[in-house]
């Protein structure tokens, strides 16, 4: 007779599919995937299914949540917040998300580069980091977009330069660890090239620790990019942007506090739910190497 | 004895040094004749694996040359070295570490071959495939990756990767000390065949010596950097000429009953292996020496040939009795004591 497993019994819920998909997720982990992968799709398709206008100004301003035609309200200006909310997902996530790349791809460049060779060329990119990495990083933000000016562009570069150091050094330490271990020697003497050795032998048995870091990095990112648009270094109103929001709503703290709860509750969502996913993905990666 | 053929990799003076005090490998002079199996053995730390990997110019040598097939390939430019390599290739002692996790079996295997012979993906792959049965496994694994085989069949991959660029020479450094007793044999068998029938030069670099005596063709002992026995396998065992290899080979269990085996006295040597970064002078192995007298701590032996092939490290071989009696003379009235127990363990200070 066939014994039961315990999952058997338990209704084909969302996490158990993924529990028989990806092993066991804490709810905490789960939760965390749920609510990113939710926010990606809310910034890619989001603004599809909202009809209204998030700059078009209507004659009720500060409508209060549950007013017909503005579920959310409006803000002083008359401005739908949902849409303004839905359409503010796209700035803040994309800047996040396409600074994270280039700072992991010039990061992980020199981090291997420095790895691999050891000696001057090591020393020389290592300074440079830890030159860069000397800045505090919002002050250096602030003066990279101080220097070329406020704007979605600008603060992808600086949150860029700021945070490719961290993943220059965590890759340096990888890489220069894999270079002890025998495979780089074997690949070596089987006449594999300095850059396929870097990309092909050592890249990939860096993924865990990579990976880990990138969705840290998409969290502080995202902090970095509400706090510049915040202080009107980011995204430039009337665009709709969570951090702007925020700062625009600040003078109605006390008759419309969700004009401030709102975004700020987004974005406080995301970075969180970012860190989570990273730490889930730690735990997953530190199991798998004892394996 | 054996017919000496002209030597197809030989070093001379090779020395590698780290952080410009530790001097790992000392001036070694070795010839490797085509088709031989010559096995590296001595304690750890002797500086035997750091030699092996000299020899591939993994290691940077401060001094010495290595001549590879006639091509001085101490001298070689990194793009020469590349190429060269297709020739020289290497087993490695952990079976996991040296072969890349995240990369396929097949993948691995095809690596040198693309690399060194230009061959195409499709073409490396179905060689891979046919080392793969070659080693003893199924071809139908290639895709496989590592930590899907035990460190048996590891090793097997291993090995098929060192022979797929059809290379002539393979340093193959304590292939089998990381195996299992029971798969050991499995491994040294197979590389024996693989030696024999590709007409393989082999350096195997093992502490073992029940190994080395199945597998090797000659045997040259180090300690401390130095080589200081090389001999014919045969005569190695049945009779060593240095005192450290006298030591080494009583260390070796012998079988009971076997007549061939000659019974000798178990000889201990007390000790640890000195400090590299401070060799004493003299004779490197005059601290742990039974025979050592002063000349021994004065005067380095040079390594010289005594019979045809064999060449011994010291002032007073095994092969001379005269000598030896000589230095026992010189001891008694040595005011350091060397103590000497007899049965039935020698003990040498």
């Amino acid at each position: 007779m066939r014994v039961t497993q315990p999952s058997d019994s338990v209704p084909l819920s969302l996490r158990s599919l993924a529990a028989r998909r990806f092993g066991a997720v804490s709810w905490v982990g789960f939760a965390a995937w749920i609510i990113v992968i939710a926010f990606l799709l809310l910034a890619v398709f989001g603004p599809l299914f909202i009809a209204t206008d998030p700059l078009r100004q209507t004659p009720g301003a500060l409508l209060p949540i549950g007013s017909p035609g503005h579920p959310l309200g409006t803000d002083n200006l008359g401005r739908d917040e949902l849409s303004r909310l839905v359409h503010g997902a796209r700035p803040l996530i994309g800047i996040a998300l396409l600074s994270t790349l280039f700072a992991a791809l010039i990061g992980t460049t020199i981090g291997l580069i420095a790895g691999y060779s050891g000696g001057w060329i090591d020393q020389l990119l290592m300074r440079t980091t830890d030159l860069v990495l000397a800045f505090p990083s919002l002050l250096l933000i602030i003066l990279l977009v101080s220097v070329t000016g406020a704007g979605p562009f600008p603060l992808v570069t600086g949150i860029t330069v700021a945070m490719a150091p961290s993943f220059a050094r965590l890759v340096r330490a990888l890489c220069a660890r894999e270079m002890a271990r025998d495979y780089v020697t074997s690949a070596t003497l089987a006449g594999t090239r300095a850059p396929r050795i870097m990309l092909v032998e050592i890249l990939p048995n860096l993924t865990g620790p990579l990976l880990v870091q990138v969705m840290t990095t998409i969290s502080v990112a995202a902090g970095f990019s509400a706090g510049m648009s915040y202080i009107g270094l980011g995204i430039q109103p009337p665009q709709p942007d969570w951090g702007y929001m925020v700062q625009a709503a600040q003078q109605f703290i006390y008759s419309q506090p969700s004009l401030i709860i709102l975004p700020a509750t987004c974005t406080l969502l995301f970075v969180v739910a970012c860190n989570f996913v990273g730490d889930d993905l730690r735990d997953r990666f530190d199991l798998r190497r004892d394996l | 004895m054996n017919t000496r053929r002209p030597p197809l990799l030989s070093a001379s003076g090779l020395s590698v040094t780290y952080g410009g005090s530790v001097t790992a490998v000392c001036e070694v002079d070795l010839e490797v004749a085509e088709g031989e199996t010559l096995a590296l053995v001595g304690e750890s730390g002797c500086g035997k694996s750091t030699l092996g990997r000299a020899l591939l110019r993994l290691e940077p040598a401060s001094a010495g040359t290595i001549t590879f097939a006639g091509t001085d390939i101490s001298r070689l430019s990194r793009a020469g070295l590349r190429l060269a390599r297709a020739d020289m290739q290497m087993v490695f002692q952990d079976p996991m570490g040296s072969l890349n996790p995240r990369r396929s079996i097949g993948a691995i295997i095809a690596e040198p071959l693309r690399q060194t012979r230009g061959v195409s993906v499709a073409d490396a792959l179905r060689r891979a495939r046919e080392l793969l049965e070659r080693v003893g496994l199924s071809a139908s694994m290639a895709d496989r990756r590592p930590h899907e085989f035990s460190g048996g069949q590891r090793q097997r991959i291993g090995i098929a990767r060192a022979l797929a660029s059809s290379p002539r020479f393979i340093v193959a450094d304590e292939p089998v000390s990381a195996l299992d007793v029971s798969v050991q044999a499995q491994v040294i068998n197979l590389l024996g065949d693989l030696t024999r029938q590709e007409n393989l030069t082999m350096v195997f670099i093992s502490h073992d010596l029940g190994v080395v005596r199945h597998v090797a063709t000659r045997v040259a002992v180090m300690y401390l950097g130095q080589i200081v026995e090389i001999a014919d396998r045969d005569d190695f065992f049945a009779g060593p000429e240095h005192p450290y290899s006298e030591a080494l080979l009583s260390a070796v269990p012998a079988l009971r009953g076997d007549p061939s085996e000659v019974v000798r006295e178990r000889i201990v040597l007390r000790g640890e292996l000195p400090n590299p970064a401070a060799p004493p002078a003299g004779c490197r192995f005059n601290t742990r020496c039974a025979y050592a007298t002063d000349l021994c701590l004065t005067e380095t032996p040079a390594l010289r040939e005594i019979t045809e092939g064999r060449m011994v490290r010291c002032h007073f071989p095994a092969s001379d009795p005269d000598g030896r009696a000589v230095a026992a003379v010189d001891r008694d009235e040595d005011p350091i004591e060397h103590t000497a127990i007899s049965s039935p363990t020698k003990e040498i200070a």
